[in-house]
């Protein structure tokens, strides 16, 4: 009985969705950094394109656009993701962070600080991304090792080669965070 | 230089970890005074935080593809599906019809690639335009701009090109073949410097192959053989590497009234803006060329090319700015990269080590454009009187090559430094104590002793003593790469008369971080710290600086930062000299006071000063004066300093004997650069090189396709980078090497330090399994086919 009446109102969901959208724009909306914005997208747009463009948060990069190179992570629900990967308009309620959300006001988060005091930044262009996983990193691991840093950035790409000087900071702000 | 206009000066020489002694130089006139080492110094040598971090860390920074102008359109470049194919018509009808385009232009001028001397013969268009050969899979034919990117995308579909498709060769050794088809019809100019065969038109070319150069040539070699008691010869082969920089070539051009603004993600403004003054005829001082952050170059960056002209052509037919950002696809097939190369080396030398001969026989291909040439390398690093090279670029149907991080260099080390480490066994010696014997330089041999320590070199084994699965080795290669300087090369400094200090050039920070390094030097000589100075640089609009590649921008542009900061510091202290009740020569200043030399207490703060000036502010201006001691050798805008830059790097590599796959474990690298101004910084660069020269040696492979002349891995995915996974423990050290030749005495670093990476890699690799790799990339299937079994358990 119950069984049947849940396929039933599925059902009826299923009739009353329409049956395509696109190709023209759609109306979305996301909440990010805390705050829910609105805009027009065609369907096939990816989060990175829709937070670059209608959203005009230009922090997060685009470097191959098809999950190469992670220069696009953004956190979903505080999950570290390549953006270029998603669907703007599968995001949903899920909550978007991006690089400029992650300070609060002018204090840096931790792995901010040490990126900056370590040098961990050279041309800057897959900065944000590497940022973003090593923030994730250390909030889900406060005591990350050399490895775990790796493994966490592991699907990043830099070509001014700052590695060395990500894992010094990661480790870093990991330690500065819990003191 | 010793009219009566020059005075006589000494400078601290010599290399700090030996002795610091001194040398006496005669410096032009309006030269800052000679610059102690950096142990007395306050900012100078000091690792200073890079200036626009916060800016990256946060997202905060404008990258090129950032930018975003009111009314902007994007626009899309049409490729060629065909490796080689004769336009017969195009109809861009329906493309100009489409809802949302603007503006459609039809690619008349590929820059990049080599120019044939006679015209192409191809038939005109009915409107009488010669339209050139698409001559490979990707190669921009037209371009479209529209309101969105999706419209562009639509429109670019439908344009109508009807192709004659021609025959097409995209494999080096099959390109040399006299009955391959031929990619080029009649001679060609050289264009762009991929790496060394000279771009002259007195180069000989038959079908495919052009040359031979014989650069460098000297001695008789047939003499220095016969006189060789031991001799060794190999061939060597180089992969095309691509730039792969993570911001993909960009442009937005925005054609007004007023002129042209070209915001561009590029290694040289002001060699652009003139550029493009050219092209589309407009007086320099109309087009202004801006970038703010730089998303990575490595030499791909340096010109206008056809993405740029096209994105223009499209400003001003459209009458709206327009962007063009290379997707992936694009950056990997039709950016530039370095040319594959063959070599075959024979080196000759006598019982103790002298070289009695080097030959090199050496074609490479740098696909539709000149300069696959390596033979720089192996001509200038080592004594030797009797040199010989025969070098020949190759064409096939791909993207024209460019300069890459050490152009010639890096593949010409990777043949040079393995001969050399063969020979030091064939004659018994430490690789160590051979080069000892034939390297004249002593800051090499300084690098090669620090680095000998901090490898542990005494523990290295004799090649192949290892046993078990994995075998461990060790291997040193050497860097050699010429101090460049750019002569016209200038800036301005400027004082407000509320204290603030400004610096204006048009050179730009492409994440080397030049900003941070002209604050300091400006800082150190106005007595402020380097966060009071501010940099507006990356701007036409301001003196034209140097490009930034040639490892030259720090070499170029850091003395006359610092000789115009000392004419500023001149007029303040003749400003504030009668308000202290001495004469100017007898203040100085530091610690943001200007301050009677002879008593310290007695002084004003420097904003005090500044409120003495007569107008609102003051500026000197200051350009690249002539290294001190001459340079060896001047062209155009460019020289050549009388010392050249290097390194050494050691390797230490694990070889997993089962699977073939090679771990780098440790690299150290000693490196110099002259004065060092930012070490931390230059540490990163040089860990930079290591992991390009490390990624070069065991991953990168541009792979072309023989039956359909496609790329088969333009992206990122198949076409593999190191990561860090891949990244070793690398142990950087920066020598401080004092010559006395400018107003900082500093040079540059990038290029340098990824020439030695893969010949350091495969040395150690040699010594863990006692068999020389000559290929790259070293891929596992390489080191089992070496070690005997083949792959897949065979």
């Amino acid at each position: 009985m119950l069984a049947t009446s849940l396929a039933a109102s599925a059902a009826v969901a299923e009739e009353n969705a329409p049956l395509s959208i696109g190709p023209g724009a759609v109306a979305i909306s996301l909440r990010v950094n805390g705050v829910v914005r609105t805009a027009e997208v065609p369907p096939h747009t990816t989060l990175a394109e829709a937070l670059r463009g209608s959203l005009n948060l230009t922090g997060t990069k685009i470097g191959c656009d098809r999950g190469a190179c992670s220069a696009c992570t953004v956190w979903l629900d505080d999950i570290p993701v390549a953006s270029c990967m998603v669907l703007a308009i599968d995001i949903g309620d899920r909550a978007v962070t991006t690089i400029e959300g992650l300070s609060r006001g002018d204090t840096l988060h931790p792995v901010q600080t040490a990126f900056i005091a370590h040098d961990a930044v050279q041309c800057g262009f897959c900065t944000p991304g590497m940022v973003m996983s090593c923030a994730a990193l250390i909030a889900r691991n406060p005591n990350p090792s050399l490895d775990d840093v790796k493994t966490a950035i592991s699907g990043h790409l830099c070509r001014c080669g700052t590695y060395p000087h990500v894992f010094a900071a990661t480790l870093a702000a990991a330690k500065a965070a819990k003191s | 230089m010793s009219d009566a206009t020059t005075q006589q000066e000494k400078f601290p020489f010599g290399i700090a970890s030996v002795s610091i002694g001194e040398i006496e130089r005669r410096v032009p006139p309006g030269e800052a005074p000679p610059l102690p080492p950096n142990n007395r110094l306050a900012f100078i040598g000091k690792s200073v935080p890079r200036f626009d971090a916060r800016a990256k860390v946060t997202g905060a920074s404008r990258f090129t593809v950032d930018v975003k102008l009111p009314g902007m359109l994007h626009g899309r470049l049409l490729r060629s599906p065909h490796p080689n194919a004769r336009i017969v018509s195009i109809d861009t009808s329906a493309a100009e019809r489409h809802p949302g385009v603007r503006a459609v232009h039809v690619v008349t001028d590929i820059v990049g690639r080599a120019v044939e001397q006679v015209p192409e013969t191809d038939p005109p268009q009915p409107n009488g335009v010669r339209l050139p050969r698409a001559l490979y899979a990707g190669a921009p034919i037209a371009a479209v701009a529209a309101v969105t990117p999706d419209a562009a995308a639509a429109a670019l579909a439908l344009i109508k090109v009807e192709y004659e498709v021609l025959p097409f060769v995209v494999d080096l050794e099959e390109a040399r073949d006299p009955n391959a088809p031929v990619v080029f019809r009649s001679a060609v100019a050289g264009s762009g410097f991929a790496g060394g065969v000279a771009a002259g038109a007195e180069v000989a070319q038959q079908g495919n192959v052009r040359g031979p150069s014989r650069i460098g040539t000297r001695g008789d070699v047939t003499k220095g053989f016969a006189e060789a008691e031991v001799t060794v010869e190999g061939e060597y082969r180089t992969q095309v590497q691509t730039h792969c920089c993570m911001e993909t070539h960009a442009a937005v051009a925005d054609w007004h009234a007023d002129g042209l603004t070209v915001y561009l993600s590029t290694q040289f403004t002001a060699g652009v803006r003139n550029e493009l003054a050219a092209a589309f005829g407009l007086p320099r001082n109309r087009v202004r060329v801006l970038v703010d952050a730089m998303g990575g170059g490595f030499g791909s960056k340096s010109g206008a090319g056809t993405y740029v002209r096209a994105a223009i052509a499209l400003s001003r037919a459209a009458g709206a700015p327009v962007r063009v950002v290379h997707d992936r696809h694009e950056e990997q097939v039709d950016s530039g990269n370095r040319p594959a190369t063959f070599q075959r080396l024979k080196i000759g030398a006598h019982r103790d080590g002298r070289l009695s001969a080097i030959s090199l026989y050496t074609y490479g291909t740098a696909g539709t454009a000149t300069g696959a040439g390596v033979g720089n390398f192996a001509q200038a690093t080592y004594e030797c009187s009797n040199f010989d090279s025969e070098q020949y670029d190759v064409f096939i149907n791909a993207g024209p090559a460019c300069a890459m991080r050490g152009p010639g260099n890096t593949p010409g080390a990777f043949a040079l430094e393995q001969a050399v480490d063969e020979l030091a066994e064939k004659l018994n010696l430490d690789p160590l104590a051979l080069r000892d014997r034939i390297d004249a330089s002593p800051v090499r041999r300084e690098e090669r002793r620090i680095g000998a320590e901090r490898i542990g070199w005494s523990r290295r084994h004799t090649p192949g003593a290892d046993t078990g699965t994995i075998r461990r080795g060790i291997g040193v290669a050497q860097s050699l790469w010429g101090a460049n300087v750019q002569t016209n090369a200038s800036c301005e400094v400027r004082l407000m008369r509320d204290g603030s200090v400004e610096l204006r050039s048009s050179v730009q920070d492409i994440g080397t971080g030049i900003r941070t390094v002209l604050a300091q030097v400006v800082a150190e000589e106005l007595g402020l710290t380097p966060q009071a100075i501010t940099l507006r640089i990356g701007d036409t609009d301001f003196p034209a600086g140097p490009p930034s590649y040639g490892s030259r921008t720090t070499a170029s542009i850091t003395p006359p930062a610092r000789n115009a900061a000392y004419k500023i510091k001149q007029k303040l202290l003749e400003v504030a000299a009668p308000k202290l009740g001495v004469a100017a020569g007898a203040l100085d200043l530091r610690d943001g006071r200007v301050f009677v030399r002879a008593e310290p207490a007695r002084g004003l703060s420097f904003r005090e000063a500044a409120a003495l000036l007569r107008t609102d502010a003051i500026s000197a201006f200051a350009s690249r004066s002539d290294d001190y001691g001459g340079f060896r050798r001047a062209m155009g805008d460019a020289a050549l300093a009388q010392n050249d830059l290097g390194g050494v790097q050691f390797a230490q590599v694990a070889v997993d004997t089962e699977t073939g796959i090679i771990r780098v474990e440790r690299v150290v690298a000693v490196q110099d650069c002259g004065r060092p101004i930012n070490p931390e910084q230059i540490e990163s660069q040089v860990q930079g090189g290591v992991l390009m020269g490390l990624s070069y040696a065991l991953y990168e492979d541009r792979i072309l396709d023989r039956p359909t002349g496609h790329v088969l891995n333009a992206d990122l995915e198949h076409y593999k980078i190191a990561g860090p996974r891949e990244t070793p423990e690398i142990d950087v050290v920066v020598l401080e090497n004092y010559q006395g030749e400018s107003a900082t005495d500093a040079y540059g670093i990038a290029e340098p330090a990824n020439i030695a990476t893969a010949p350091a890699i495969a040395n150690a690799v040699y010594n863990a399994i006692g068999v020389r790799l000559r290929q790259l990339p070293m891929t596992p299937a390489a080191v089992l086919a070496a070690l005997g079994r083949a792959p897949y358990g065979g």
